[in-house]
């Protein structure tokens, strides 16, 4: 930089924002909104006890104390127990690794990124892929694509999500692969739109008139600018999928037992209510209320943020 | 309607001292800084600046519209004698009643899209006085009578968007005079109309002062425009007033060096590059928190800045009765020598005019667009298809290193047949040729060699450059892609490209979002130089600027010209720049061009009528300059069906010349008529008459 002599620019010299500059910009962006930082504090909250959540109990999530079924909170377990005996807070938190940190692919396979992240994940890449061919391209591709999603869409959630675990079999990837079939309509109609406005911008004509091949375009060109709205997007996703794999866990359609699945929680928990001991479905409720509660507030907040900017 | 022709014309509104502020998570921002001006009745106070200079401000101070974080810290505003500062909403109501009217740049959104025009009108009465609806309907439709709308009885029962822009901004205009208003208040009323329709909304304007005699303040970024309604001027400059004065004298004896400095930066009617240089405002408007609180506010962009200016505001100095500037060498600012050096005054561009191979022709070329029609057989791809007809038969060559500058309204296809020549839009009929080579086909079966020799500068700043990527990485992507320079020199050949531009390398790791919009369109030329085409299109490419940052990228395309030898094609919408700009114009109409030929001889008789028209319709910001009236009537037509036989033949206002009252226009397609130099005019009236006709403008006997 010393070379460049600044001859008719302003004096402010701005040089690009290394990479602790940009989390600082983030942070800055996110703690202008309150809410925003309300559903941070709880979603950092559970991000963290998932990841640690060794250090955060004694015991194991399966760990069983045939002495002390259905007990309340006391002094060995913080939230009480359930119907075996296991620790209520370790289950909770080894559950949340699930829907957050780390996902089962197979008994003893398992890969960084919870089931319901990953979920999400691939409905982004599928959505976003199909939203931007449909609207990009529009014509007869698009209105293929999109009557397509709309039939999908047509169908009730909870029931679709029936019956693909019911044709797939309970495990950790169905789940996924079921919270991607429902995600992705809504995805590829929101990137659809991002897309039909900012394929009229002048930067486009410039790479068309450049010869960019289509998918240049699309990925590098239209992408990048949609961003904003598809990640608050996916977050309040995040949120629907941990509502849907609570639902399937409840229904017995989730992650497999004695897999500490909070949906399945609840819905074992359940029979003890009226016995003295709501603790067990109690609890696991209340994750699942939390961390979707926060996802809304974190993605309702930066939404309103970056709202005002314009 | 004049009482009395001695005493003055009563104030209507008195500004002074005016100060606003505007709210921000930054802390309190001065948007106007001690404003104070009058009007009287009858009479049209014109406020112009740059974007960003606070025109518009100081007229929702006054209509109290200044939204939620707006406020006023200082000063009077008084209407018809009664303070309007410092009192609540409902007594400002009261005072104010129906007495104010304002006209809003984009006329779609100041009517209700979803009720009737008629409707529209006749609440603007009822809501303010007790008159009955039928009443109320009759003095509507007298008054769109008054603003010269065709057909109102029909116009009354339709909606918004069935009209055109001009006549939406009629009724717009309508419905200001409809309460009689005391101050009528207009910011950019045609900044978004079309130059003809624009001409007419001004006439308009200018009829309904004498007749209503209501006090205007008319606000807008354009001279000329200024130049034609107002009769007192306020030159605003970063929310202070820099120089006000009668029209005449600031336009003559402009005192302040902004003044004379917007002046100098636009090119006057008829001015050719070759005979004359544009001088551009060197840095742009300060944003209001980086203004400079104890030095005269245009001191940093100043060519006569000393250290005196530098100590302290000045004041205004009076120069004349009624005319005063905000500068401390107001009186002798004409002998005193310039401070700071121009740009280095380049040589005048030399006009080579020596016979040189053509890189490019079209050849009746047409470029069709396919509509269906609003039936329900269409929903099944069995209606009737329509065809927009947006470039019909166009014919052109562009020779070497030369310049083609394309004009015409909106929706003449100026667009079309550029999106057909770089192969963005299919090419119905016709062919192309560019430096020999078919250039028929479609942009993604071109060859990269082909599509590397055509580039693009567009037209608005703000969306040119991709908001996610640096300035660095979008002007090296065309080198990649064409690979205009071997790989591990890409950085050296952006900042050589920064350099060619006049941006430092500085910019090289830049966001948009950090520039201003003229350094914007800087990185848009630079990125479309990037690939070294022979051709460069030019859309449009200044006509978003502000006046003073027009002038440096005019300059600065002419410049890259002389340097890279390219070729362009220049299109806009304002004449003055295209004359000063082109070797060549071609002026279009409906698809079709009218009239080519040389820079010079479009701009002097023999003219086609529609360019006779467009010429007179030019607003010229000089108020000595005679120009002719000469206004079309009706609409552009459809370009679904074109008028038959001369399709200009429903607006032209030298058809009587013709016999029959021209009924061969409306039969047969007009000759091309050939005059020398390679101008031709396609029109039924023979070369001899259409050069009987006096030029459009003429100068003032000096």
């Amino acid at each position: 930089m010393s070379e460049s002599k600044p001859n008719k620019a302003p004096a402010k010299t701005q040089t690009k924002p290394g990479i602790l500059g940009r989390i600082k910009a983030g942070g800055a962006f996110v703690f202008s909104s309150k809410i925003a930082v309300a559903g941070l504090v709880i979603v950092t909250f559970w991000m963290t006890v998932a990841i640690f959540a060794p250090l955060f109990t004694p015991y194991g999530p399966l760990e069983q104390d045939w002495k002390a079924p259905n007990e309340g909170p006391s002094k060995a377990h913080v939230l009480g127990t359930d119907e075996l005996g296991r620790d209520l807070w370790s289950r909770l938190i080894y559950g949340a690794r699930v829907v957050l940190v780390l996902m089962p692919v197979s008994d003893n396979y398992w890969i960084p990124g919870g089931t319901a992240i990953w979920g999400v994940l691939v409905a982004l890449i599928i959505g976003s892929t199909l939203g931007l061919i449909g609207g990009y391209y529009g014509g007869w591709i698009d209105e293929i694509i999109m009557r397509l999603l709309d039939a999908m869409m047509a169908v009730p959630i909870i029931l679709l999500y029936l019956i693909i675990m019911a044709a797939l079999g309970a495990s950790a990837v169905n789940v996924v692969i079921a919270i991607t079939i429902v995600g992705t309509p809504g995805i590829a109609r929101l990137v659809r739109s991002l897309t039909l406005d900012i394929r009229t911008r002048e930067y486009i004509r410039a790479a068309e008139t450049r010869g960019e091949s289509p998918w240049h375009i699309m990925f590098i060109e239209i992408l990048p600018n949609a961003r904003g709205p598809i990640i608050i997007d996916a977050m309040l996703r995040v949120g629907y999928a941990i509502f849907a794999m609570g639902t399937l866990g409840f229904l017995g359609l989730g992650i497999p037992p004695p897999s500490p699945d909070w949906g399945s929680m609840v819905a074992k928990g359940r029979e003890f209510i009226l016995t003295g001991s709501p603790w067990a479905c109690l609890w696991p409720s209340l994750a699942i209320a939390s961390l979707v509660v926060g996802l809304n507030l974190l993605a309702d907040g930066l939404r309103e943020e970056s709202m005002r900017y314009q | 309607m004049s009482k009395d022709a001695n005493t003055d014309p009563a104030v209507v509104l008195e500004i002074e001292n005016l100060k606003i502020n505007y709210e921000t998570r930054k802390g309190d921002v001065e948007a106007i800084e001690g404003v104070s001006f009058t009007v009287h009745e009858g009479e049209t106070v014109g406020l112009v600046g740059e974007s960003g200079c606070g025109k518009s401000t100081i007229a929702f101070g006054v209509v109290n519209f200044l939204g939620p974080n707006g406020k006023i810290v200082d000063g009077h505003i008084r209407f018809q004698g009664n303070e309007l500062v410092g009192r609540s909403q409902e007594e400002l109501k009261k005072l104010r009643g129906d007495r104010i009217a304002m006209v809003f740049q984009d006329p779609m959104q100041a009517l209700n899209p979803s009720v009737r025009l008629g409707d529209q009108l006749t609440e603007v009465l009822t809501c303010h006085s007790d008159i009955s609806e039928a009443t109320a309907r009759e003095k509507s439709i007298q008054m769109l009578k008054r603003v010269n709308m065709p057909d109102v009885k029909s116009v009354m029962n339709r909606f918004p968007h069935q009209i055109s822009g001009g006549q939406q901004q009629r009724i717009v205009i309508a419905m200001a005079m409809l309460n009689n208003p005391a101050l009528l208040i207009m910011d950019e009323p045609t900044t978004a109309l079309d130059v003809t329709v624009e001409a007419a909304v001004l006439d308009l304007i200018e009829e309904l002062k004498h007749d209503f005699n209501a006090a205007n303040i008319f606000i807008t970024h354009n001279l000329g425009v200024v130049a034609r309604v107002s009769d007192y001027l306020c030159v605003m400059y970063a929310g202070q007033m820099v120089e006000s004065g009668p029209l005449a004298d600031v336009f003559r004896n402009p005192r302040h060096p902004y003044t004379i400095g917007l002046l100098a930066s636009i090119p006057r009617l008829g001015e050719s590059k070759l005979d004359s240089l544009l001088h551009p405002i060197r840095g742009r408007v300060p944003p209001p928190a980086e203004r400079a609180k104890t030095e005269c506010i245009f001191a940093p962009r100043c060519d006569y800045v000393t250290d005196e200016c530098r100590k302290a505001r000045p004041g205004f100095t009076p120069i004349s009765n009624g005319h005063s500037a905000r500068c401390i060498y107001a009186l002798e600012i004409e002998n005193r020598k310039r401070t700071r050096k121009r740009k280095k005054a380049e040589d005048l561009i030399s006009n080579d005019a020596g016979k040189k191979e053509d890189l490019l022709e079209f050849k009746h070329l047409k470029v069709y667009y396919e509509q269906e029609s609003n039936s329900v057989f269409s929903l099944f791809g069995i209606g009737e298809k329509k065809q927009v007809k947006a470039v019909d038969d166009v014919s052109v060559r562009l020779a070497k290193g030369r310049t083609l500058g394309v004009v015409g309204e909106s929706g003449c296809g100026k667009s079309s047949l550029v999106k057909g020549l770089i192969g963005l839009e299919p090419i119905t009929d016709g062919k192309v040729e560019f430096m020999g080579i078919d250039t028929t086909k479609m942009v993604t079966a071109r060859d990269t060699r082909l599509i590397k020799e055509m580039q693009m500068v567009f037209q608005n700043p703000d969306s040119t450059l991709n908001p996610s990527y640096t300035v660095g990485k979008q002007i090296a992507r065309p080198i990649k892609r064409f690979k205009t320079a071997p790989r591990n020199e890409i950085k050296k050949e952006v900042v050589r490209l920064l350099k060619a531009v006049r941006l430092s390398s500085i910019y090289y790791d830049r966001l948009p979002r950090q520039l201003s919009g003229g350094e914007k369109q800087r990185v848009g030329i630079a990125r479309a130089l990037a690939s070294r085409p022979d051709l460069i299109i030019c859309d449009e490419p200044v006509s978003a600027l502000d006046v003073s940052v027009q002038a440096a990228v005019i300059n600065l395309l002419l410049e890259i010209q002389q340097m890279f030898g390219s070729s362009m094609i220049f299109i806009a919408h304002d004449l003055s720049v295209v004359r000063y700009f082109s070797d060549d114009i071609a002026v279009m109409y409906l698809g079709q061009i009218v009239e080519i030929g040389p820079a010079d001889a479009i701009y002097a008789p023999p003219y086609h009528p529609y360019t006779e028209a467009l010429l007179s319709a030019v607003p010229i910001p000089d108020p000595d300059v005679e120009q002719k009236e000469l206004r079309l009537s009706g609409n552009v037509p459809s370009a679904l069906n074109p008028p038959s036989g001369c399709r200009f033949h429903t607006r032209c206002p030298r058809r009587d010349m013709l016999p029959d009252k021209g009924a061969i226009c409306e039969k047969e397609i007009p000759p091309w008529r050939q005059s020398d130099k390679g101008h031709r005019i396609l029109c039924h009236i023979p070369l001899e008459e259409l050069a009987k006709i006096e030029p459009v403008v003429r100068a003032p006997a000096a």
